[in-house]
């Protein structure tokens, strides 16, 4: 407890005007979330939050923090500026991961013990509706254009494509075991969906749910049980996806149009998400297991730095300089 | 906060589904009267294993509203006083062909020869006898609790890698110590580690008054030793050893640090979702029993989901396919071996209140999958029954 309150007052201490850009990294297991300067690669503040934080993400104009605190049943709304959580969002119980609507309007968020997508209205503070989905909602991903999210169920390994104006299903797409992430191409017209157990990333054509690929992985001494993927980020020209593969302790690069792994990247222990930095020239990885941070150099694919933050680290989202 | 805010309560549940296929899983339990033993407090629960199917069909069941399968699992108990056969037979002229069965080997092997349940595909969610997957295999039986072998794998590597080599041994008065102690041996002998000394357990006192003092002179002329095994699977005697030792070691194997299918205690790689969901339906702890017949009837779920079929001879060798792999919260993709139709499942090594490592440990390395490091191997198998699959 001790340290949790000097943590807090090495945080607010620091919580002068911020200078550069940030990433900010959700910590599991210490209820917290830490600020990453992308100039200095250091952590320069941390700040409380609700119990188990996990997803994490900014509103389009980046004035407001959206925080999953999965124990406390609640989205965290945070000033960015002052750490301080300003109210809590309705959000079903135990939310996991969620996505914000292009227009920064509706939040969609996973209900993993609920087997519910619950859509939440940002500014109303009211929850607009609640659609029945498979057994341990998780992955949450939204076309561009907005249209349709995308949920992904563990338990029931579907991607469920949601249609935002009815908040209708309109249709179920099975995938390999245990989906943890669903991420639309830049463009809108690709949906990638990673699954943990199954091993694999599969790649669907959004215009007509069809199954276009799948993508499996391969490592030199690493058991083919271990290769997990779990979180993905498109590079922001849409030619590259980078998977994180949990256990296995390394990013895959893969490339779009062959659909081939180009590179894996050492990384820390279990890792789970991942940010760009603003101007797209480092990713941050979170490594939940060793408790720590990669920053890597995208145009090098080479890891940069490893950076000490709190226990259990899981989402990660960047913000610009103010 | 739990459960569902009232909204918009659009039930899309039905889109994509076509006309349901019904897939029928039947649940049997050959109940048996728990045998005594010295601590009053502990009675095994009513539902042990039986929570474990219905939980997983709840699972599949949401899986199969999407898909277009509707699970009914259909639960034939019988009392310890009634006939087994009788009830299994009427069960499998009802239509009864995927089979998820607790009960003692005996009874699983009648039930598994019956002619009407040759097309059958049966798990044996509880038994863990090396027999059974041994020269006692059957080719329409598949095991989703680890076997005897499987925990004392998991426990020889544990000693290894912790260099606690120098062991001795306390063997319960029980067939079913006897199995495990047995097990332990031959897993050390495959590992090189030799027990240095062994005791039977002689004890007729109530050790609940006098273990502080019989215990310690028990094992004083124990040869010296780092890690003391101890076989009481009934749960009997061992928790008197604990701490009333001559020399302070810590105890293994049906105390202590245990190898266990699973425990109310492993909570990594997902397992808290799975843990909240069991206790939610059960209001208890989930445990062995409970996984293996979970895991059972999850993997008839993922076999029918992936195979589109429930045709039980389809099902049968998508499961024992390469193709085959179940979420099983346990950091690995279960599978089964195909030579004897034991599930692939890492076995924690557990105390009461904590995880102590995961088998196979790391660096025990294997050609196929490290998940064969625990238990029999393909080579030197004795089951032939499933000379047919690759």
């Amino acid at each position: 407890m001790t340290r949790r309150l000097l943590a807090l007052t090495t945080a607010l201490s620091l919580a002068s005007p911020a200078l550069a850009d940030e990433i900010w990294v959700t910590n599991e297991l210490d209820d917290t979330i830490s600020v990453i300067d992308t100039g200095t690669l250091e952590v320069k503040a941390t700040y409380p939050t609700g119990q188990r934080p996990r997803g994490v993400t900014f509103s389009r104009d980046f004035k407001r923090l959206y925080i999953c605190a999965s124990d406390s049943n609640a989205v965290q709304v945070m000033d960015p500026d002052t750490g301080e959580i300003l109210h809590d969002l309705p959000s079903g119980a135990d939310p996991e991961q969620f996505v914000i609507s292009p227009d920064d309007r509706l939040l969609y968020i996973a209900n993993e013990d609920d087997a519910i997508t619950t859509v939440v209205d940002t500014e109303s503070r009211k929850v607009v509706a609640q659609i029945d989905v498979g057994i341990e909602p998780e992955g949450m991903g939204i076309s561009p254009d907005g249209r349709i999210q995308i949920t992904t169920s563990e338990t029931t390994n579907m991607a469920h494509w949601i249609d935002t104006e009815s908040q209708q299903i309109i249709a179920n797409t099975l995938v390999d075991s245990r989906p943890r992430h669903a991420e639309f191409s830049p463009d809108g017209k690709e949906l990638w969906v990673s699954s943990e157990v199954g091993g694999t990333v599969t790649v669907f054509d959004v215009a007509t749910q069809a199954e276009l690929a799948k993508i499996g992985f391969e490592l030199p001494n690493v058991r083919p049980e271990r290769l997990q993927p779990v979180g993905m980020r498109f590079s922001p020209d849409g030619s590259k996806v980078f998977a994180a593969l949990g256990p296995a302790d390394h990013i895959a690069v893969i490339d779009v149009a062959s659909r081939t792994v180009e590179d894996y990247i050492l990384v820390g222990r279990r890792v789970w998400h991942m940010a760009f930095s603003p101007d797209q020239t480092q990713l941050f990885t979170t490594n939940g297991v060793s408790g720590d941070v990669t920053v890597i150099d995208v145009a090098s694919l080479k890891p940069l730095k490893t950076i000490k933050v709190g226990r259990f680290p899981w989402g990660a989202t960047a913000r610009p300089t103010p | 906060m739990r459960g569902r805010i009232p909204a918009a309560m659009a039930c899309a549940l039905t889109a994509g589904a076509a006309t349901a296929e019904q897939v029928r899983i039947d649940l049997i339990e050959r109940q048996v009267t728990p045998p005594p033993i010295l601590s009053n407090m502990i009675a095994p629960p009513a539902d042990l294993g039986a929570a474990g199917a219905r939980l997983a069909v709840t699972d599949i069941a949401t899986t199969g509203k999407f898909m277009g399968h509707d699970y009914a699992l259909h639960e034939t108990i019988v009392a310890p006083e009634a006939e087994f056969l009788p009830a299994v037979r009427a069960a499998l002229a009802d239509g009864a062909r995927l089979l998820v069965v607790k009960a003692p080997p005996a009874d699983l092997l009648a039930l598994a020869d019956l002619p009407e349940a040759a097309d059958a595909v049966i798990f044996n969610s509880s038994a863990p006898d090396d027999t059974l997957r041994g020269a006692d295999c059957r080719g329409n039986l598949l095991h989703t609790t680890p076997s005897l072998a499987m925990r004392a794998d998991a426990l020889s590597q544990f000693a290894l890698k912790k260099q606690w080599t120098d062991l001795a041994l306390v063997q319960g008065p029980n067939p079913e110590d006897a199995a495990f102690a047995e097990a332990l041996r031959r897993s050390l002998t495959k590992f090189g580690i030799k027990v240095k000394g062994e005791k039977g357990w002689a004890f007729d006192a109530n050790m609940r008054r006098v273990a502080s003092a019989e215990v310690p002179l028990f094992t004083q002329d124990l040869p010296d030793h780092d890690l003391l095994l101890v076989a009481d699977e009934r749960g009997d005697f061992g928790r008197y050893i604990a701490y009333n030792t001559w020399v302070p070691r810590p105890l293994a194997g049906s105390e202590g640090i245990i190898p266990k299918g699973w425990s109310g205690v492993v909570e990594q790689w997902g397992a808290a979702q799975l843990q909240g969901r069991f206790r939610d339906l059960a209001g208890r702890e989930m445990q062995t029993e409970d996984f293996g017949a979970w895991a059972a009837v999850s993997a008839i779920g993922e076999a029918v989901t992936r195979s589109k079929t429930a045709d039980p001879a389809a099902l049968r060798a998508y499961l024992l396919s390469d193709q085959f792999r179940l979420a099983g919260f346990l950091g690995t993709p279960l599978s089964f071996r195909h030579w004897d139709g034991q599930m692939r499942q890492p076995v924690p090594l557990v105390t009461d209140r904590a995880v102590v490592g995961l088998a196979p440990l790391e660096g025990f390395l294997h050609e196929r999958s490290e998940l064969d490091t625990l238990g029999q191997d393909l080579p030197g198998t004795e089951c032939t029954r499933f000379g047919e699959m690759p």
